[in-house]
């Protein structure tokens, strides 16, 4: 350690910054860091007081009072979108307003997205601190970022220090899968992908990196798919394509995709259409525009994005479109882990996400029909 | 007669209590009570079991980064476990959740301290995480 971090670790520079070196030093530890490294970016999440408690706004109520961020940092989406009449609990709102204010003292960007990647101008093969699952693993695999695949509480610290611990996929040597999951078939749509990734996630206790054999190259949409089923059931933090030289291999069958499917399409139909998570970006909303051209949705449709790609597509005139079809937006918040669906408004979803899936039926207790989006669009307009 | 094992230290400090064990991974925020500390998932082998107080022996966590938050709240409401073990390499998120909420943690790296696949559940386990040593105290 350099001098001005065994000063931060000792408390020289106050007691919230001990934390977050303590923190940091455990995780240095458990990866056998040898040094760490400056960070360009951190990605927190823990903004939702849905998932964070209590225990979590008086957290970093105080550790907010303390300290603030070092480096640029973005924040995950939060339970709601304050624009729009709801029937949440005082108890909630309050409370997420704490957590917001804490951010903001923070100096953190209220950016109240799990897509940062799709907002922001990306430092192109620098080393940062990504907490949110899906944007960790899309970042490593896809835009050449170095980050391993922080907690909440690991990302907090390496906001407030600037620094992390310069270990496994941070090291441009440890990038390098020594699992590939070979699929008999070609996964096609974006839920095809979910499940492949879903599965990769269940089969590989690795914190590192997976390789996918004799695939094609995945779009935009698809590598999200892949990266959020990867987060929701794993722990490894990247994937490669058709990269596999001397790794252990194993098979992909219609049969694991199928057992996957039963596993969290927990219902036949649902009562509501949920899109999004991780949020839609500007590329999906345009292709749901194509995919309803002169088309009606008979059921309810909730679109959750961020409030900038939001603002964006207003402008370029996809909102009013897909307000047209009977999509709704909700801004600054996403579909899984939100007090907004619950089993008390609506018994069953439909959803093309995984993500989804797992959070709303482990969760928010709401069963959840699984199908693509052409699918879904198709069968429900 | 106490058997000892080695152990790699990730947060110090030192724990007692009796052994919550199981082979698959938590997912400590969708998988736990907030409440009550309950593993409350159906499909994890430990279901209906309570985390307080308990050594918790286990490969790592999975999946949600805020999972951290969720074992950093158990601390504050009294109902964490009294030290963790991971059977394989420990993962950022316990590590983390441990460092703040200063749970004693330690892990068998992969097993490179040996396997504790003989560990029963309800011993008597007492984790000296400084001293890298885990003792498990009743005869197994």
């Amino acid at each position: 350690m350099t001098r001005e971090e065994e000063k931060g670790l000792k408390g020289d520079y106050g007691e919230t910054l001990a934390t977050a070196y303590r923190t940091l030093v455990a995780i240095g530890e458990a990866t056998e860091a040898e040094r760490f490294t400056n960070i360009k970016w951190a990605h927190l999440s823990g903004v939702n007081y849905n998932t964070i408690g209590d225990g979590g706004v008086t957290f970093l109520d105080r550790f907010s009072r303390y300290t603030q961020v070092k480096v640029k940092t973005t924040i995950n989406p939060m339970g709601y979108d304050r624009t729009q009449p709801n029937k949440l609990s005082e108890n909630f709102i309050t409370k997420q307003t704490n957590i917001v204010n804490s951010f903001k003292r923070l100096g953190a960007m209220p950016s109240f997205t799990c897509i940062p990647y799709e907002m922001f101008s990306v430092p192109r093969r620098s080393r940062v601190s990504f907490a949110e699952s899906n944007a960790a693993i899309f970042s490593n695999s896809v835009l050449d970022l170095l980050t391993n695949k922080e907690s909440a509480l690991s990302a907090l610290a390496s906001a407030v220090t600037g620094k992390a611990p310069y270990s496994d996929l941070r090291k441009k040597e440890l990038r390098r899968a020594k699992l590939s999951i070979k699929p008999s078939f070609s996964p096609k749509s974006e839920l095809d992908w979910g499940l492949l990734g879903y599965f990769a996630g269940n089969v590989n206790n690795d914190d590192s990196c997976i390789n996918f054999e004799s695939i094609p190259q995945p779009d935009l949409r698809r590598a999200k798919s892949l990266a959020a089923a990867m987060g929701t059931s794993g722990s490894c933090g990247m994937f490669t394509i058709n990269d596999g030289e001397d790794t252990k291999v194993i098979d992909y069958e219609p049969s694991d995709a199928n057992s996957k499917m039963d596993e969290l399409g927990t219902s036949e139909d649902g009562d509501v259409i949920v899109l999004g998570s991780p949020q839609l970006g500007i590329n999906e909303l345009s292709y749901l525009t194509g995919l309803l051209e002169g088309r009606r949705f008979r059921k309810p449709c909730m679109i959750f994005t961020s409030r900038v790609v939001h603002r964006e597509a207003s402008r370029i005139g996809i909102v009013d479109k897909l307000a047209k079809t009977g999509c709704a937006f909700v801004c600054d918040s996403c579909s899984c882990l939100t007090p907004l669906i619950s089993r008390k408004e609506t018994d069953s979803i439909i959803t093309n996400s995984i993500k989804a899936a797992y959070y709303l039926n482990h969760y928010n207790n709401v069963a959840v029909c699984l199908k693509d989006l052409k699918t879904i669009t198709k069968d429900y307009s | 007669m106490a058997l000892i094992f080695k152990c790699r230290r990730i947060v110090g400090g030192s724990g007692l209590g009796l052994s919550l064990v199981t082979r698959q991974p938590i997912n400590f925020l969708t998988m736990i009570d907030p409440e009550t500390g309950v593993i409350h998932d159906v499909e994890h082998d430990l279901h209906g079991r309570s985390l307080k107080s308990r050594v918790l022996v286990f490969p790592k966590a999975i999946g949600s980064s805020v999972g951290a938050y969720a074992l950093y709240s158990l601390k504050t409401k009294g109902i964490a476990p009294a030290a963790i073990i991971c059977t394989t390499t420990i993962d950022i998120i316990t590590a983390s959740a441990c460092a703040i909420s200063e749970i004693p943690a330690v892990d068998m790296k992969d097993q490179l301290f040996g396997s504790l696949s003989t560990l029963r559940q309800g011993t008597w386990v007492q984790v000296d995480a400084d001293n890298c040593r885990i003792e498990l105290i009743k005869k197994y």
